[in-house]
């Protein structure tokens, strides 16, 4: 198992400097800081600071040599050149990855825990009412745009909160900008308070398709001949259910919860942007906005190390659960 | 399905036996249409796929007011006049709503249309040959797949301008691979069956054998990845519009209508919801399709009872 976790460790590195350089390539060659720095500025530059800022973001060098100078630099701890002044784009990253992290988190873990208990349930009382209203729902929330979704809940929560009198659901940004009683606990309610619609609008795609696929998981595995032998052995309904049924459906969707993180991370893009977040999204949509190669890389490289991380996660996860695969 | 039906296609049809119970003999497309034609929430929603894909491409033509004229009314509800009522600067929301449905439409088919196409000849070739220039090949589609969709659309079509077709290969070259995966694996097997030796020994090449025997043979699952992927495209180029990224005025897609109307969901309620409800149905619809078309090609999988 442990050879087996450093072969897999090794395996990912190719794979990463392979999919930064393809995206490197793609990046620069997918606009013009310089052009759009001798545009957008007002007054226009002189011609003599257009060439000391193309000099300064490296916009004249060879790709291929750019992409070397980077990727060295970053194992130093260099992130390279932003096209806005005085931006250091490793803090700007590590900084708005802490305020994302908490977000994709807490939308995961809510996701699958309501996957799980709904998923479960839906295939135990399978073609009853319930049944058809959680597939329903589920159906809905899969075709539902995260954006569309968002925009609404934040329209609840102004209202909720003109209704109650209240501050609590926070609409614009993961904090408020300050606190009139500073306490630990008036701190940790404004960002529960700022936290909780954003998660509920990342996790509501997360959770369709992760019940659809508890769903159909369980249903396999209660069809199946040993959960039909422990219960004909005289087990109750309940052991069975918990201890032969679930353990066994629940395999399966480590993998998919795992695999899903990129489109968890897109989502984290629009949410944010909606309810104004100071985080990876922001900085995403910027940096695509300003032209700004060196940024937008930072944020591709963060989210490839984490989907990279999180397949690992899944293959390593899968060898513990699964008893019958075994890597050597 | 099977060397039968690659035979029937062929033109050896089999001269008519007599039959000691009269059943009548189906084709497996003919089967495959009658499970599909059964199952009644894809048959519903294929109804109104259909007719909401002739609103989007006939209506225009018929609408008296045009997407981009200004009507002197602004800001009214929906009224004989307005069905969806007009925005702020006077829009006849009618009129943008069916243009926006119509780009993102067509954003969205040709992303499935692109992607079905490359990654069904990618997934076959490597599948085929096997060995070096299969690993070679899903190395590079597993590479495509750790890429973020939505960031790196996002990114590159910053600098499209907006232009429809620029956007749907985007997103088209971002999800092929999940196209390849699928057919490469039906390949796999596909390719140790009696009929692909037999065209072998018949001395048929390499690209008859893929294009006339394998393809179509696995024509099933394509279909229904297919569908799938219509879904994730006007999800997905929605999004894109939404952002700022994607389709840009004076052209209108239904995401970036949902995005100009966010701030009046209050006052212009109209200009939020219809386009919004737009793009739940078209997704909703496809996704009943493409489950109905699962259950049709392979019945074991079956999901809904009959």
């Amino acid at each position: 198992m442990l050879a087996y976790t450093v072969r897999r460790i090794l395996v990912s590195i190719p794979v990463l400097i392979a999919s930064t350089f393809i995206v490197f390539l793609v990046v620069v060659n997918a606009g013009d800081p310089v052009a759009n720095f001798a545009t957008s500025r007002q007054p226009r530059p002189s011609p003599a600071a257009i060439q000391a800022f193309a000099r300064h973001i490296h916009a004249n060098e060879p790709a291929v040599q750019r992409y070397w100078n980077w990727i060295t630099g970053v194992l130093h701890g260099d992130w390279g050149p932003s096209v806005q002044p005085n931006l250091d784009i490793g803090h700007d990253l590590f900084t708005r990855f802490r305020v994302t992290l908490t977000l994709v988190a807490a939308a995961m873990l809510i996701a699958l825990v309501l996957a799980v208990v709904f998923g479960v349930f839906s295939a135990i009382r399978q073609y009853t009412a319930a049944d058809y209203t959680i597939t329903f729902f589920g159906f809905l929330f899969l075709a539902m745009p995260v954006f569309w979704f968002a925009v609404l809940l934040k329209q609840a929560g102004i209202w909720f909160n003109e209704q109650t009198g209240s501050q609590f659901l926070g609409t614009i940004g993961e904090k408020s900008p300050y606190l009139e009683v500073d306490t630990t606990w008036n701190e940790f309610t404004d960002r529960i308070g700022h936290l909780a619609l954003p998660t509920i609008t990342l996790a509501l795609v997360s959770f369709a398709s992760w019940t659809r696929y508890t769903r159909a998981s369980m249903l396999e595995v209660l069809n199946s001949d040993y959960v039909r032998l422990a219960r004909a052995k005289g087990l109750r309904r309940r052991t069975v259910m918990v201890r032969h049924a679930l353990r066994t459906a629940l395999i399966p969707l480590a993998t998919v919860t795992a695999l899903d993180i990129a489109i968890i991370l897109g989502g984290a893009v629009i949410t944010e942007t909606i309810f104004q977040w100071h985080g990876m999204g922001e900085m995403l949509v910027e940096s695509a906005a300003t032209v700004d190669v060196y940024r937008t890389m930072a944020w591709l490289l963060l989210s490839a190390v984490v989907v990279i991380g999180f397949n690992l996660i899944a293959d390593l996860l899968y060898a513990v659960l699964d008893p019958r695969i075994r890597y050597d | 399905m099977t060397d039968t039906e690659a035979a029937g296609s062929a033109g050896t049809q089999l001269p008519p036996t007599e039959h000691e119970f009269t059943i009548t003999q189906r084709t497996q497309t003919q089967l495959v249409l009658r499970r599909f034609l059964r199952h009644r929430a894809a048959m519903v929603s294929l109804v109104v796929f259909v007719l909401i894909l002739l609103w989007a491409f006939i209506g225009p033509h018929l609408w008296h007011y045009s997407y981009q004229k200004y009507t002197p009314d602004n800001s009214q509800a929906p009224s004989w006049k307005h069905p969806f009522g007009t925005n702020a600067s006077g829009y006849d929301a009618y009129a943008q709503v069916m243009r926006g449905t119509q780009t993102s439409l067509k954003i969205a088919i040709l992303i499935a249309l692109g992607s079905t196409l490359l990654g069904a000849v990618w997934g076959a070739v490597a599948g085929f040959y096997r060995g070096f220039v299969d690993s070679t090949m899903m190395r590079i589609a597993d590479l495509v797949l750790t890429l973020p969709l939505f960031a790196i659309a996002l990114v590159i079509s910053s600098r499209s301008g907006g232009s429809w077709y620029w956007i749907a290969a985007v997103i088209a070259g971002l999800t092929w691979a999940y196209v390849a995966r699928v057919v490469r694996a039906t390949v796999l097997s596909l390719r140790e069956k009696e009929f692909v030796e037999a065209a072998k020994a018949l001395g048929a090449s390499d690209a008859r054998i893929i294009f006339r025997h394998l393809l179509p043979n696995s024509l099933g699952p394509i279909i229904v990845n297919a569908t799938v992927l219509v879904a994730t495209g006007i999800l997905t180029e929605t999004a894109l519009s939404f952002v700022g990224f994607g389709v840009q005025p004076p052209d209108t897609s239904l995401g970036l209508l949902v995005s100009q109307a966010q701030t009046a969901v209050d006052t212009r309620p109209w200009l939020f919801y219809i386009p919004g409800a737009f793009i739940i149905a078209i997704a909703l619809t496809i996704n009943f399709i493409g489950d109905g078309l699962r259950d049709a090609f392979d019945p074991r999988q079956q999901r809904v009872r009959q």
